[in-house]
């Protein structure tokens, strides 16, 4: 950390290396010095009270296969499974993801879903950020040069809630075209719906929580009306792997379908 | 920034080698110490022509830094064959099935399948799939690779 104080944006911060090493090779990045921190924190994922405790450090692999993960987020355990591939998966690490803040990332949609936040440390001591105020942009975080995450914190998963993690890619293991992360908790009523969340991946600058509006119920109607209003508000970019139409339409699709899932799987009937 | 002196553990023998600390592992294996098993294809982790097990885990080996292994065995596709050059089981299977061609991911996918056949025991064909994703075969269309890999687990 003093290192990293002393150099500023001269340095960067060398975690699992599956996106900093290709950017090192492809020359998309020059930094002056390179801090590697790969074990530097051997800590193994921790419950406490109603949150996971995730060292920055943590490798997908770890997330993908442990029990408490498996068990408290099985969302993130799905979602893992689109990230990368086998060696990408035993050496990259959640803190280096969330840090990376790419707009297509599998790992920051379901920490967006799941109301993660990210424990920082820099030269003055130690802040908790939710994940909702981690984005900047393409790349970019709201953290300070100086700071570190050490820690991501999820909240378990609890009864009467449901998820779905769904994308489209061309390949499997590609960048997503559309990802999709949602968790609907249920009301008190017969198929009422108390909270909805919604996130996605490859559809602006940065992965993006999007408002579901006032959800009438678990019906699919209702459902499929939500993934309209949030369609209807999005705005994504053109580029060469899909037109902006294209991407509006799939997030319409995969949010319609998503929300039904998690709905399914809330009311314990997973469809 | 110079050379640095490092002890990289390879295929069971340790090895003496001058590195810049920026070096990546793949550049250490091929250039410095002549394995020709470990290949770059695309230098971004995709391809897994550059596969290597980093104890014992099938890790790109250009997303590593040589100084990163120290202390870490590395073996290569070359490190899982017997004295006298005495080729893997797994490897006899490719050869059988005809599932190497021109042979550039044949490394990657032989040292792949291994570890997951170690893990899993018996993969079944979609296990085999998804767990090769990351290894691009632009020769065989993947059938007869599969093939293989079924006829070493069923061993």
């Amino acid at each position: 950390m003093r290192l990293l104080a002393a150099r500023g944006e001269e340095a960067k911060i060398l975690a699992g290396g599956q996106s900093l090493m290709p950017m090192l090779n492809l020359r998309l990045a020059r930094p002056e010095l390179l801090i590697d921190i790969n074990l530097a924190d051997q800590r193994p994922p921790s419950r406490t009270g109603d949150l996971l405790r995730l060292p920055a450090l943590t490798r997908h692999r770890v997330l993908l296969e442990h029990d408490l993960v498996r068990q408290h987020s099985p969302l993130l355990a799905e979602a893992i499974r689109h990230v990368g591939n086998v060696r990408v998966r035993n050496r990259g690490t959640i803190g280096g993801s969330l840090a990376h803040a790419d707009p297509t990332s599998e790992i920051g949609c379901c920490a967006l879903a799941t109301q993660a936040q990210v424990v920082a440390r820099g030269p003055d001591g130690e802040r908790t950020v939710p994940v909702s105020e981690l984005f900047a942009g393409y790349w970019s975080t709201t953290l300070a040069e100086s700071e570190i995450i050490t820690d991501v914190l999820v909240p378990v998963a609890r009864p009467r809630q449901g998820w779905s993690f769904l994308e489209m890619v061309r390949r499997t293991s590609d960048f997503a075209i559309v990802a999709v992360a949602a968790v609907v908790e249920l009301g008190e009523g017969p198929g009422e719906i108390a909270a909805a969340r919604v996130a996605l991946a490859g559809v602006a600058d940065r992965v993006m929580l999007a408002d579901p509006g006032p959800v009438g119920g678990t019906a699919d109607q209702d459902l499929d009306l939500a993934a309209a209003r949030i369609a209807e508000t999005l705005e994504p970019a053109s580029d060469v792997h899909a037109s902006a139409a294209y991407r509006r339409r799939l997030a319409r699709v995969l949010v319609a379908r998503a929300l039904r899932q998690a709905a399914g799987r809330a009311t314990g009937d997973a469809r | 920034m110079n050379k640095r002196q490092i002890v990289l553990s390879v295929n069971g023998t340790d090895h003496e080698v001058w590195v810049f600390p920026s070096g990546t592992l793949l550049d250490v294996l091929h250039d410095e110490l002549g394995l020709a098993d470990v290949r770059y294809g695309c230098g971004e982790g995709v391809c897994g022509t550059c596969t290597v097990l980093l104890d014992g885990d099938p890790v790109n080996a250009c997303l590593t830094l040589a100084v990163q292994a120290v202390g870490h065995p590395v073996t290569t596709m070359r490190g899982l064959m017997g004295p006298g050059e005495v080729m893997h089981p797994l490897q006899e299977c490719f050869l059988r099935r005809g599932a190497s061609q021109c042979g550039f991911c044949t490394p990657g996918m032989v040292l792949t399948s291994l570890d997951l056949v170690r893990r899993t025991g018996r993969p079944t064909r979609d296990e085999i799939r998804y767990a090769l994703v990351g290894n691009l075969c632009r020769c065989t269309g993947y059938t007869k690779i599969l093939d293989a890999i079924e006829e070493y687990a069923d061993q």
